[in-house]
């Protein structure tokens, strides 16, 4: 029915795979555990199975005498609560060193990203540079960059499994977290926190680029529309002014600033479209438009009744916006 | 080994104060602890049969990419329903089924402190598991997950029935838990066997006593919480609407309840674990007073470390970390017990090799998995990277599976001949057993896996590209063979029921009072109270019924029972115990007319709920003949 995300080439989102600082400590804390848990696995299992190897001297059933209290001190008292104590004292002295590490950016970013969590989409606002966007952060590579996160509807998490861990999006309440790309390249995240219907479909992708190109790119999107040149885009905007799209989505630059659904501006370049559900080709986009509620159960952008043509001329305009 | 028997006269007067006849209304009236408890275990059974089929529509669904096998209001809905149905009306149930038919047997008395709130608590967890299931019929079962958040589950976002389903059922059931809870704590404390003081208690008692004060603490929160949700969702309240009141109100109220249910819903079943192992290790238990005061330590701990269900919603990093580390903390008294198991597996006079022994080495390894993965998740910057994916859900079912199925098998296995009469078969047991295990492995073990690839929970499918199909191909297979394992035990109780050897009162040779009387045992359990001098009575050579001539500890004249003192056990009573009757049943039906009034939102169906309520109450309390006091 759907193709998400087929030409948009994002690699595995493996928290396991860090590319960024605070994932990679959040990795290598892992890792140590694994290790530690494996160490006494083995142990465990020896403890377990040695005995059950050894064959049993004869058959007789008669129950035998309590351990002596010796033996059962030396089992609970060492191998029960002290080595495990001892272990764990250690894992929360690591847990602590890495949660220092991880909870603030080693220096201050210049750079603060607003995401507000919508049901099933991501609004992405540059706070101060006039770039509003959805369902894709631009971040320049090696910056720390700080995210404010705020909920317009229900609780979500933001969740960049390459770059850091989850952070919860709460209407009525703000969180702070921040994210670090150390390589050029495009992540995959998505919500983490189950938020209804489309919790599936919820996704995003962060495209962390050279800081000369991230330049380029704000300033490009704090630019409004263009007006529409060919006749076909301007028959489109049309559509879009009668059909009623304006009424919840903005194209800056025009008239039009609807503000339930994603700002539209510049649409025509981003990756993904309604959510991250679905790569942004004209014939998905024609598609959503027309059955949003087929492509996306559950979805509230509502399905608008138009003759074909008037789809055609529609897309063309969306296409326009770049 | 001592057996308790009594003279023919006593036998035929215990006979006619304590079993009824056969019929209807007997079996709709009774309160004897057996029936009661062997409905338990049925009904939650059946209950963990509906939770396996809604699990494996959701396998079945992820099986593949894109998959269209399910809607995702299907898929919500079934999501909800496992959760809901596993965590609430099977894992604790069925332990209440295990301890209502068991402790009057372990502790020596012939019936539960409160034999009619017993029935009623049967009544209500069947009930209420009816009211919860009515919603699935009509196609508004609960969708907003197992926790139900808020406010997703609030009247803005969910503004069907479905969640009023939801806190409607669970209230209902939170008064069958609670009552239950009670009645294990008065039966433990008042009703033992003369000569079984606190340190002589089997180990199940101290679980079970844990549990119990657990229930009773940590209900009430549960109970806060789901009034104000439908106070918010009926009557325009403001607890959990971010303007005026706070959505992260109810992840604490739920998970300060939520916490202590995981320790509720494992703990009596590490306690029967703890009774079952030195049957097959031919040795008391190692460690006995260090596995009891780790117990206690972790029904206490398990209430103090509900905000790392919460780590990434932005709770101060200082607040976090105490939780963590009372986190860590909590896994000190599971190492104890678990080296306490393997102590006394260790230093086992031999091994006697039959099923229930193969499931609880499987449980011990299914235990420390699960309690790693629990550790790792204590650990908050690498909790931020698996809360709410596939790694959690795997951790979940290593502990839900490992520490309450896995010991639930090993239980039916072995206190089945108990209520039955006749052994279950061994060789399908063995197959039971390594099925079970190796489905449970592969459902369950590549979720770790895949939620560190970054498949996040309660997705209803997931694109192909990023690589997690396999991984799930392999769970859905695993959660078939797992399901099968789970078939061949039914199909086993079904034909040893038949076709079993016969158990006789002491199968296993084991060393508490339950193997000291037929099986099935009578109607009134012990014809002679018996009387106990160590931790394992029927290893010690010594005589159950010495010194109960008279009529001391036979109370054959009327429906009675011995109660004694809290600590020592010292007889201090005789307990009437009452007869079989109609009003706790009569109850249950009155609030279920209630609950269902209050879903529906239909104000006659409530008010004649109300006063069927009130009615059955005053009927059930009003004094019989003879009952006045002096």
């Amino acid at each position: 029915m759907m193709a998400l995300l087929q030409a948009v080439t994002v690699p595995q989102p493996s928290a396991l795979d860090p590319h960024g600082p605070a994932a990679a400590r959040e990795a290598t804390l892992w890792w140590v555990m694994l290790a530690i848990a494996t160490v006494i696995f083995i142990l465990v299992l020896y403890l377990l199975l040695r005995p059950l190897f050894r064959r049993p001297v004869d058959g007789d059933t008669t129950p035998g005498e309590a351990m002596p209290p010796d033996v059962q001190r030396r089992w609970l008292v060492w191998g029960g609560a002290v080595m495990p104590a001892a272990v764990l004292f250690v894992l929360f002295l690591f847990t602590l060193t890495t949660l220092a590490a991880v909870r603030m950016p080693a220096r201050a970013g210049d750079l603060t990203i607003e995401v507000i969590g919508h049901r099933w989409w991501w609004e992405v606002r540059y706070p101060g540079r006039g770039v509003v966007t959805a369902d894709e952060l631009h971040i320049p590579v090696g910056r720390p960059v700080r995210i404010r996160l705020s909920s317009d509807d229900v609780i979500h998490s933001f969740w960049v499994p390459q770059l850091a861990g989850k952070t919860d999006l709460i209407p009525g309440q703000g969180n702070d977290t921040w994210i670090q790309a150390s390589q050029a390249g495009t992540y995959y995240g998505k919500c983490g926190e189950y938020c209804g219907r489309q919790h599936a479909h919820m996704a995003f992708v962060v495209v962390a680029q050279a800081p000369g190109e991230f330049d380029q790119w704000l300033a490009r999107e704090a630019l409004g529309a263009q007006a529409a040149g060919d006749s076909g885009a301007v028959v489109g905007q049309k559509v879009f002014r009668d059909r009623g799209c304006a009424f919840c989505h903005a194209v800056r630059g025009t008239p039009y600033h609807g503000d339930v659904g994603p700002d539209l501006t510049h649409i025509a370049s981003r990756r993904l479209l309604a959510g991250g559900s679905f790569d942004n080709t004209r014939g998905m986009l024609a598609g959503w438009i027309a059955n949003p509620d087929v492509m996306k159960p559950g979805t509230l952008m509502p399905a608008v009744e138009m003759p074909a043509d008037e789809l055609q001329a529609l897309v063309d305009y969306l296409q326009t916006l770049k | 080994m001592s057996t308790i028997e009594a003279g023919p006269g006593v036998e035929e007067r215990l006979r006619t104060n304590w079993e009824p006849p056969e019929t209807l209304y007997f079996q709709l009236a009774s309160v004897d602890h057996k029936k009661i408890g062997k409905r338990y275990l049925i009904t939650a059974f059946l209950f963990l049969l509906v939770g396996g089929v809604e699990a494996l529509l959701m396998r079945m669904q992820l099986s593949r990419p894109e998959n269209t096998l399910l809607t995702p209001e299907q898929y919500d809905q079934l999501f909800t329903m496992h959760g809901v149905t596993m965590i609430f009306w099977y894992a604790a149930p069925i332990l209440s089924g295990f301890g209502n038919y068991l402790v009057p047997l372990f502790i020596g008395s012939r019936d539960m402190a409160f034999p009619r709130l017993n029935a009623f608590s049967y009544w209500t967890f069947l009930l209420s598991g009816i009211v919860l299931y009515t919603g699935a019929l009509i196609g508004m079962a609960p969708d907003g997950g197992w926790f139900a958040y808020t406010p997703l589950t609030g009247p803005a976002f969910s503004p069907g029935l479905n969640l009023d389903f939801y806190a409607i059922s669970l209230l209902f059931l939170t008064i069958s838990t609670t009552a239950g809870a009670i009645n294990f704590i008065v039966t433990i404390f008042k009703m033992r066997c003369p000569g079984m003081s606190m340190s002589r208690m089997p180990l199940a008692l101290w679980s079970t006593l844990t549990m119990s004060f657990a229930v009773v603490f940590g209900m009430p929160p549960l109970t806060a919480a789901l009034v104000f949700l439908e106070l918010e969702r009926r009557w325009n309240f403001h607890f959990f609407d971010p303007l005026s009141g706070s959505p992260l109100l109810w992840q604490h109220l739920f998970w300060i309840f939520g916490h202590p249910w995981v320790y509720i819903v494992i703990l009596p079943a590490t306690g029967l674990v703890s009774m079952m192992l030195p049957t097959f290790c031919r040795r008391p238990i190692v460690g006995h007073t260090y596995i009891v005061l780790a117990t206690i330590a972790t029904g206490m701990a398990g209430f103090g470390v509900w905000v790392h269900h919460m780590f990434a919603t932005g709770i101060p990093v200082l607040s976090t970390t105490f939780f963590s580390a009372a986190s860590l903390t909590v896994s000190i008294p599971s190492g104890i017990q678990i080296f306490g198991w393997l102590a006394t597996i260790w230093h086992a006079k031999r091994h006697v090799w039959r099923t229930p022994f193969y499931f609880i080495v499987g449980f011990i390894v299914l235990f420390v998995i699960g309690g790693f993965s629990g550790v790792m998740t204590a650990a908050i910057p690498a909790d931020w990277q698996e809360t709410d994916t596939y790694f959690v859900v795997a951790h979940i079912h290593y502990v839900l599976i490992g520490i309450n199925l896995f010991p639930v098998m090993a239980a039916f296995y072995y206190w089945l001949p108990k209520m039955t009469g006749r052994m279950l078969d061994e060789r399908l047991g063995r197959w039971n057993f390594w099925v079970m295990f190796t489905g449970m492995n592969i459902a369950f073990f590549p979720m770790h896996v895949v939620g560190m690839l970054g498949m996040t929970r309660r997705i209803y499918t997931y694109p192909a590209h990023l690589g997690w199909t396999w991984l799930n191909q392999v769970e859905t297979v695993g959660g078939f063979i797992f399901a099968a394992g789970v078939l061949i035990f039914v199909a086993n109780y079904f034909i040893s029921r038949k076709n079993g050897v016969r158990a006789g009162p002491n199968p296993w040779q084991a060393s508490s009072l339950e193997w000291s009387v037929s099986s099935p045992p009578p109607a009134w359990n012990f014809s002679v109270i018996p009387a106990v001098a160590s931790r394992e009575p029927l290893w010690d050579g010594t005589d159950l019924l010495a010194g109960g001539g008279g009529d001391g500890r036979v109370l054959s004249h009327e429906k009675k029972t011995l109660g004694t003192t809290v600590l020592d056990a010292v007889p201090d009573s005789v307990l009437h115990m009452p007869e079989d009757t109609l009003y706790p049943l009569g109850l249950s039906v009155a609030l279920t007319v209630l609950f269902y009034g209050l879903v529906f939102k239909s104000v006659p169906v409530f008010a004649v709920g109300l006063l069927a309520t009130f009615a059955a109450i005053v009927g059930w309390l009003w004094p019989k003949p003879g009952e006045l006091p002096e």
